[in-house]
């Protein structure tokens, strides 16, 4: 659209990033008090790619996401969308569309004038609407339903409808927050894989908001989660999974269990920490990290990464003991809890490949072991002396 | 058998009390519209449907001003009532409730005293005429009393919260994330509105049309308070006729006259607005 060049351009804008925040803060006020929901956030999402913000409900992902489209205005900070200042610039001249978690489909309209909404108000031609609808509407799977109205469809219908409604005007970003909050399981999950297959189609730049971390790691090229208003980590899918940034991270994404201890020596990268006889854990330092003897640290170590050994294992690797305190068999694996000699309690899954039986019962001495690569000192360690 | 009954045991105090207090009253209207005579003598069932015909043609032009009146009344209560709906709906914020018990405040005195109140303010020397006729703004000889416009005024401020009520009550309906997709989706303030928040309000501002063009129609004391002979109203004449000439059946036809070209009015209204394809054509 024209109507958003009206800001200064910041160069050329095929190599600019879709969606860029830069130092954005946002207060409300609310009873006389000052809340601030988002605490100076700074990120770019690129162009076509599918971009998850992740954080527990009220962390400000919504905020975050009417800033982007227009419906408020950061207190502090700027957006730019592909490099065009738009702080000010209102809803309607920002060339983001937004599908609600509520869809917000107007009532009153066939699915066909819904769809057409964002064409008509462009001025779109009337054979040009026609033909971007019946396109868009084959693309979500509704050809042949131009005529219902919204409070005649299903859920699913409806969140579909909500999305053709948006992507049929091709904007240059679309923010979506929480779709599939109002589905039921089985039908989020094929919507999931639904909404993948629409965005490689149509190839446009995804935000999408959701509080689901399996959400989040199925479906996108990259997550920002979020904490309390503030960004806690950003990273694909699999560098979140397996290189939590924090406490935090580590435990709003998957099972992970969290460690601590002493450190003995660091050599070579390395912080041994050191328990009973023959027990130890290695973490690989991360560049930047700066650990000393006896400083007391905490690492993460994923429930998958860990194996269960019922004799001492060999190598140079991480292990220590515990007893186990609960097994729960859950078919293609089996679920351990264990308590460490130092009093931790560990969860450990294993897959059931070829074993008949479950490797240790209740209340059995064990060994956990698990290669030091997987395993994460995680706070702000470097900002210790 | 008990359980199908219960539902028309429960109705059964409401349908006594429309049957004695309505419907009874209604046959007896009518069957006193189709009768002869006079106060003294009695009045005898004769099915003198003249008193229909000749009550026409003698007061066509009273039930046409009527209409007339009705059709201005209303108008002015939905020019007035639109905009004072939707900033209460919209911006009054938490004081919705305070704003929406000020604009009925009027409406706990009695509907004559406030119609006489009006003819105070309105009259040719009063608080405003008076006051502007000494600033020299207006001539000597200016007036609003006795004029259609005073009756048109009375009438829409008397029946403006039965407008103001069904919009307030439409529009509070509307999701507002309904609207933001609409500024979503390119919509300025004005085609937001235009193309979803009047689209989605008209049945309130239908039901509002019923509520205050029924009454306007049928009323008689603003036109006999703030109106002059000119300004009379059929309902003006039904009155006269009953309680000043007690021609009972000249009253009673005149009565199930205007009722019957109400509810036509009505019937036709519902059939031609009452379609979903109208709020589609004006989303579109
Ligand atoms: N309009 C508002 N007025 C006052 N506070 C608000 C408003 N919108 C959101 N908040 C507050 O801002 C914080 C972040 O909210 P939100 O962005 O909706 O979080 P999320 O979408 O992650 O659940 C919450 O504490 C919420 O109560
Ligand atoms: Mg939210």
């Amino acid at each position: 659209m024209t109507e958003t060049q009206d800001a200064p351009a910041r160069g050329d804008s095929a190599t600019l990033p879709a969606i860029e925040l830069a130092g954005v803060v946002k207060d409300y006020q609310s009873h006389g008090e000052t809340v601030r929901a988002v605490k100076g956030l700074d990120l770019t999402i690129g162009e076509g790619e599918f971009f998850s913000l992740l954080g527990p409900s009220g962390c400000g992902k919504t905020t975050t996401m009417r800033m982007i489209a227009g419906f408020e205005e950061p207190t502090e900070g700027e957006v730019f969308l592909h490099g065009q200042k738009v702080t000010g610039v209102p809803a309607h001249r920002r060339d983001v569309n937004m599908v609600f978690q509520s869809y917000a489909l107007f009532p009153h309209m066939s699915v066909f004038e819904n769809v057409a909404f964002g064409l008509r108000r462009k001025g779109v031609e009337r054979s040009e609407i026609t033909r971007r609808v019946g396109e868009m509407l084959e693309i979500v799977d509704l050809a042949g339903r131009e005529k219902r109205r919204p409070g005649q469809m299903s859920g699913g219908q409806q969140q579909r409808v909500a999305l053709a409604r948006a992507l049929v005007n091709r904007p240059r970003a679309l923010l979506l927050d929480e779709p599939l909050g109002a589905l039921d399981l089985k039908l989020r999950q094929q919507m999931q894989v639904e909404l993948k297959r629409i965005q490689r189609e149509v190839g446009v730049t995804f935000v999408y908001v959701t509080h689901d971390q399996g959400e989040a790691l199925t479906m996108s090229d990259r997550i920002a989660v979020m904490n309390d208003g503030s960004l806690e980590q950003l990273g694909t899918p699999r560098d979140i999974y397996e290189h939590p940034a924090s406490k935090f991270v580590a435990g709003f994404i998957g099972t992970s269990n969290l460690l601590s201890g002493e450190v003995a020596e660091v050599a070579d990268g390395r912080a041994v920490l050191a328990y009973g006889p023959g027990e130890r854990i290695v973490v690989p330092l991360r560049e930047g990290t700066a650990v000393s003897g006896g400083q007391h640290v905490e690492l993460t170590v994923r429930p998958e990464k860990i194996e269960l050994h019922t004799e001492p294992p060999a190598g140079d690797g991480s292990m220590i003991r515990g007893t186990v305190s609960e097994v729960v068999y859950l078919g293609t694996s089996t679920n351990y809890q264990v308590v460490t000699s130092a009093g931790a309690d560990v969860v450990v899954f294993t897959q059931n490949v070829n074993s008949a039986e479950d490797i240790a019962a209740r209340g059995d001495s064990v060994w956990l072991s698990w290669d030091p690569r997987h395993s994460y000192l995680i706070g702000q360690i470097g900002a210790t002396p | 058998m008990r359980r199908r009954l219960t539902p028309y045991l429960m109705i059964l105090p409401a349908g006594l009390w429309l049957v004695v207090f309505f419907a009874v009253p209604l046959i007896m209207m009518a069957s006193l519209s189709l009768q002869q005579g006079n106060l003294v003598d009695g009045f005898q069932q004769t099915f003198h449907w003249q008193n229909y015909t000749e009550g026409l043609s003698t007061y066509g032009d009273k039930v046409v001003r009527s209409l007339w009146y009705g059709l201005l009344g209303t108008v002015a209560c939905i020019v007035i009532a639109y905009p004072v709906a939707y900033w209460i709906a919209f911006h009054a914020g938490d004081r919705k409730s305070t704003y929406l018990f000020l604009l009925l405040l009027p409406f706990f005195v009695s509907f004559i005293l406030r119609t006489v109140s009006w003819k105070f303010v309105l009259a040719d020397n009063g608080i405003v005429l008076g006051t502007l006729k000494g600033w020299g703004l207006l001539p000597e000889g200016f007036h609003v009393l006795q004029t259609s416009f005073a009756v048109i005024a009375g009438l829409a401020y008397n029946f403006l919260p039965f407008m103001v009520l069904p919009i307030y009550v439409a529009l509070e309906r509307i999701d507002y994330r309904v609207i933001e997709a609409a500024k979503d989706l390119y919509a300025g303030r004005v085609q937001a509105f235009v193309r979803v928040v009047l689209p989605l309000s008209l049945p309130g501002v239908f039901a509002g049309v019923i509520m205050t063009f029924v009454p306007i129609s049928a009323d008689y004391v603003n036109a006999a308070i703030l109106g002059g002979p000119q300004n009379t109203m059929i309902g003006n004449v039904i009155q006269t006729e009953y309680f000043n000439n007690s021609n009972y059946p000249t009253a009673s036809a005149l009565s199930f006259t205007l009722m019957a070209i109400l509810l036509v009015g009505i019937f036709l209204y519902a059939r031609v607005l009452g379609t979903k394809d109208v709020l589609e054509a004006a989303g579109r």
